[in-house]
């Protein structure tokens, strides 16, 4: 049983562990964070794990600690993640992911006719707002708001 | 339109209207001499273009008109940044006319001189509500005003912007339609929290006694999907001479034009009629606004 556990979630000698993650949106985080096959750290992460508020997603990655700025986008599709530095196996800092109030390149604008989805040299820009109704985007060019679905909307 | 404060708006209205008569040809200006505007019209706006020209050249600046951009670099597949890179070095300020919407705002990050958007995709209009603004100022009042907005107010963006305008002003706002074309929730919402009275009906009838301004908007075809459900629409909303009967005596109709048939042509000869004159209004307004942005007029 404990060889299973330690398969499952085997802890890292120095990087990054983002816990909490909204269950199933651990791919989502590594699409914000922009990790792929090129990105040179090993990266292990877990989906659906049991904690104690119930499902999350955990994702490690080693030997790469991530900038407040990286982690930050997270919020996005995450809002109650939290960010681990780990270094010789040990938490050396543990904060909660805070919501960008601008995001650049992140985010698809949803209107089609909007200039940052047509072919010129910028990346889409959005103001991010929270109120009593939640999140929602405001695109800096064509004002277009976005309210749901913004993990679908992830560039 | 929303980058402005009223203050602002004021100030362009307080312009144009001294360059009025600059506008009407009774005095010469020569105060963008020796300055060169650039139309860049990526799409047909016959009126707006126009006005531009003649605005510029009523206040001795050269044009440079693009017409509309086809056989040109545009065609070889060059992108909106780097045009306004070329243009913006060929001139002193720029009008961009463009069918994607937030394109204006894109290309002030690419131009080395000043910008005018006038008109990009199917939300921003900016020059249009002023003139809008500058009509109702000339020919009724924007303090205490009240407003009835008829047609498509679902899709027409020059109401969705002057909507905005105006509830600096406290305008109280009544929106005529049919429930396919009514004005979108989110607009309504917007000015209930703002304090602005805001009143929805289907019948011009019902409020044509009570307003001091009724700003027409024309009902698109292509919107309904049967000629006969568009033709029950179109009649329903009609400016004719029977309606005025019961219409207070300075009630002032506005159009951005063109019109198709919602305004009958016995009304042109009322002093309610005003669309004519409108149209007029976009050559201080912009006047204004090519000298405040050009620095002439600081």
């Amino acid at each position: 049983m404990k060889e299973k556990r330690d398969l499952k979630i085997q802890a890292i000698e120095n990087g990054t562990v983002i816990d909490h993650i909204t269950s199933g949106q651990a791919l989502n985080v590594l699409r914000i964070l922009r990790i792929s096959s090129a990105f040179r750290a090993t990266i292990s992460f877990v989906m659906n794990a049991s904690g104690e508020r119930g499902r999350k997603d955990v994702v490690k990655i080693e030997g790469k600690e991530l900038s407040v700025e990286e982690v930050n986008k997270i919020a996005l599709i995450s809002p109650k993640a939290t960010i681990n530095i780990i270094r010789d196996f040990q938490v050396v800092q543990k904060n909660n992911v805070v919501l960008p109030s601008y995001v650049e390149g992140v985010v698809r604008c949803k209107n089609s006719k909007c200039i940052s989805n047509s072919s010129e040299p910028i990346k889409s820009k959005f103001s991010v707002l929270q109120s009593e109704e939640g999140v929602s985007f405001h695109c800096l060019y064509c004002e277009h708001v976005i309210s749901e679905d913004i993990a679908e909307n992830l560039l | 339109m929303k980058d402005f404060s009223r203050e602002e708006i004021d100030y362009v209205l307080d312009t144009a209207e001294k360059l009025e008569p600059v506008a009407r040809g009774e005095i010469r200006s020569r105060l963008l001499d020796g300055k060169i505007i650039s139309l860049l019209f990526f799409e047909p706006s016959t009126r707006t273009r126009l006005s531009f020209e003649v605005a510029a050249r009523r206040l001795g600046g050269q044009v440079l008109n693009l017409g509309l951009v086809e056989a040109s670099s545009v065609m070889k597949g060059e992108n909106l940044a780097d045009t306004i890179r070329v243009i913006s070095a060929y001139s002193d300020l720029i009008v961009l006319r463009h069918p994607l919407d937030g394109s204006a705002r894109m290309a002030s990050e690419f131009t080395s001189v000043p910008l005018i958007n006038g008109g990009d995709g199917s939300i921003n209009h900016p020059t249009q509500t002023f003139l809008d603004l500058y009509t109702i100022r000339r020919e009724s009042h924007l303090d205490g005003l009240k407003i009835a907005m008829a047609g498509d107010l679902k899709y027409g963006r020059t109401v969705h912007s002057l909507c905005h305008a105006l509830s600096l002003y406290g305008a109280e706002m009544t929106f005529v339609s049919p429930p396919e074309l009514r004005m979108p929730s989110e607009i309504v919402r917007v000015l209930r929290k703002q304090n602005i009275l805001v009143k929805e009906t289907e019948s011009l009838e019902e409020i044509i006694g009570d307003i001091d301004v009724l700003y027409m908007t024309r009902v698109q075809k292509e919107r309904f999907p049967h000629p006969v459900e568009y033709e029950k629409v179109s009649n329903k909303l009609k400016v004719t001479g029977d309606l005025l009967k019961a219409a207070a005596p300075g009630l002032k109709i506005l159009h951005p034009l063109p019109r198709v048939n919602e305004i009958s042509p016995e009304v042109d000869e009322t002093p309610h009629a005003c669309y004519l004159e409108q149209a007029f209004y976009g050559v201080p307004i912009r006047m204004a606004l090519l000298a405040l942005t050009t620095g002439v007029i600081e």
